[in-house]
């Protein structure tokens, strides 16, 4: 039965439990749909097809037996190459940690597996996170399926692309600036990126603490509420995540727009934003408004700020907690010297482990939190940042969600801004505010560009309000269908 | 601008081995990301509160129970390049 990888989490859990088709039957066409593209795009950098398919046969057993684990059972997915797999080597696509198995799977992965997720294999990244283009892994860059002279995003490059393919059905990422959000929009698919703390960071190797989310990739809005559902909520090993009511966020489809106040920033639609993007996003929100939403321009003055922001607060987060890795705690020992001392060894496990971004980003954090620049880098971003909070704060009471563009410009070229970290980082202008907020937001397919490149919206909304994201992401689906 | 001796400090600082190409690279590319940060001094934040935890969580305490991890002592162990000797990881002297 070929074809079966291109159905979404809700169609193929349908056909499952119907018993049209096996779980191994779905995984051999995600195994076909890698081994058809992945040499040319690079979404996957780890894929064990024995172990994939045996995982499958023994869902298909359970299942067999009578049991039902939900609509996630059997369902192929995709991992990000920072979530720990027990027994699955887990790199962060650095050299740094080549060879590291984890000997226990990440919060979310016990999660999933619960739920009966089935593992196509690790995908491509920015190494430790640190990027907008996948372009910084030691695994080689991921390429966009839509232009393969183009980058998918990052740092979840590589997962954006998986789904994008059809290499598997749904899949992982995390978005601490924009991670999610912004592949997903560069690759024309669903990314959900969730309130900070919604979901367990635990196992998860950390970037800018103040800032991780775990988020995920799908082919539609309800497979994103599909998925939230199976992992979000409280976990004793990430104390970020209150002990807060999950809701069943697919309670929120099939809602509509009517009466719903959409606001628009914007400082989102101006200055820096193609014009193209803007006209794309501003098309379908007129749709949304002929679905009988209500749309109102409202004003997020400090947006301009948020970059510089995250510049500080982020490498600040990460210079430390990277600390660890030393060649002892974690990471690997030297090899291209022999130290003298401990010192000398700290010094080349680190220069030879870490590729140049991480080395950069390090040392941008390590000068901020130096005597004498504390007050005048880090708390002076942290307190800027609490002016970002208050704009949201100030635009949610006169409306529901705000909708704007993901990213400034669709897929840019491979290479182009890899030696330029500074435009490199303008990629993120339009998400990294919302993470300063601790905000979720939906990124939906908006439509095309005239050169046939994605082009994606988000859906923003007040903290744990998750649910509205869906809502208002479905109906953007609906209007351009 | 962050000369190239200042560059090194911050390495050193980092543990951090970089050649002469990457100490010339990262002088340039380290002060363009300084300035453009500097954007910040523009806005007023005289009385504004420092957010370092955006959902508003204090003090969060885990249950004083022992609990048990998911993986067994050797694997933890086989986690690591180094030489184990009873139990443990062997390094270098920290003090000669």
């Amino acid at each position: 039965m070929a074809g079966l990888n291109k159905l979404t989490i809700s169609e193929a859990a349908k056909g499952l439990r119907e018993g049209k088709f096996l779980c191994e039957d779905l995984m051999k066409d995600c195994l076909a749909g890698v081994k058809a593209r992945n040499m040319e795009i690079n979404a996957f950098v780890f894929v064990d097809e024995k172990m994939a398919l045996s995982e499958a046969k023994a869902m298909d057993k359970r299942r067999k037996k009578g049991e039902d684990l939900g609509p996630l059972m059997g369902v192929p997915c995709a991992m990000k190459d920072i979530f720990n797999t027990r027994g699955v080597k887990t790199t962060c696509c650095s050299p740094m940690l080549k060879d590291f198995v984890p000997p226990y799977d990440a919060t979310v992965v016990k999660r999933l597996r619960d739920a009966g997720m089935v593992m196509v294999g690790k995908t491509n990244m920015d190494e430790f996170a640190c990027g907008a283009s996948t372009e910084h892994s030691c695994f080689g860059v991921t390429k966009n399926p839509h232009d393969v002279s183009r980058v998918a995003g990052g740092s979840s490059g590589g997962s954006a692309a998986a789904v994008a393919c059809d290499m598997c059905v749904y899949a992982l990422g995390t978005d601490t600036g924009g991670s999610v959000r912004q592949p997903a929009s560069l690759c024309g698919v669903v990314g959900m990126k969730v309130t900070y703390g919604r979901v367990s960071r635990s196992g998860v190797t950390a970037m800018a603490s103040s800032w991780d989310t775990v988020g995920h990739f799908a082919k539609s809005v309800e497979d994103s509420a599909i998925i939230l559902n199976a992992i979000a909520g409280h976990d004793d090993k990430d104390a970020t995540t209150p002990d807060r009511e999950v809701p069943d966020y697919t309670s929120f489809l099939g809602k509509g727009v009517k009466g719903l106040k959409i606001g628009l920033p914007k400082e989102y639609f101006g200055e820096g934003v193609e014009k193209e993007v803007s006209d794309v996003v501003k098309n379908v929100v007129k749709k949304l408004e002929g679905a009988g939403a209500k749309v109102v321009e409202v004003s997020l003055p400090m947006t301009k700020y948020a970059v510089a922001v995250y510049y500080v607060t982020m490498p600040a987060e990460l210079s430390a907690n990277l600390e660890r890795f030393d060649g002892i705690r974690y990471g690997k020992k030297p090899s291209k010297s022999a130290p003298q001392d401990l010192v000398e060894y700290y010094f080349a496990a680190r220069g030879e482990g870490f590729g140049s971004e991480i080395k950069r980003r390090i040392m941008i954090g390590t000068y901020v939190l130096s005597a004498g620049y504390y007050d005048a880098y880090y708390k002076k971003a942290q307190r800027v940042r609490t002016l970002i909070i208050k704009d949201f704060e100030k635009a949610f009471e006169k409306v529901d969600v705000l909708i704007a563009p993901v990213s400034p410009f669709p897929a840019f070229k491979v290479g182009e801004f890899v030696d330029d970290p500074l435009k490199m980082y303008m990629a993120d202008a339009l998400t990294i505010p919302v993470s300063a907020a601790g905000l979720p937001a939906i990124a939906v397919p908006a439509g095309m560009s005239v050169g046939g490149l994605p082009i994606g919206l988000q859906v923003i909304a007040p903290q744990f309000e998750e649910g509205r994201c869906f809502r208002v992401g479905e109906a953007v689906e609906k209007v351009q269908r | 601008m962050l000369t190239e001796e200042q560059v090194r400090h911050v390495a050193k600082l980092a543990r951090l081995s970089l050649t002469d190409e990457e100490v010339k690279k990262f002088s340039g590319q380290l002060s363009g990301v300084l300035e453009y940060v500097d954007i910040l001094k523009e806005v007023d934040t005289e009385g504004v509160e420092i957010t370092s935890q955006v959902t508003g969580l204090k003090n969060v305490m885990r249950k004083d129970e022992v609990v048990r991890g998911d993986a067994e002592r050797e694997e933890l162990l086989a986690c690591s390049e180094l030489e184990i000797d009873s139990n443990q990881v062997k390094v270098m002297n920290a003090i000669k």
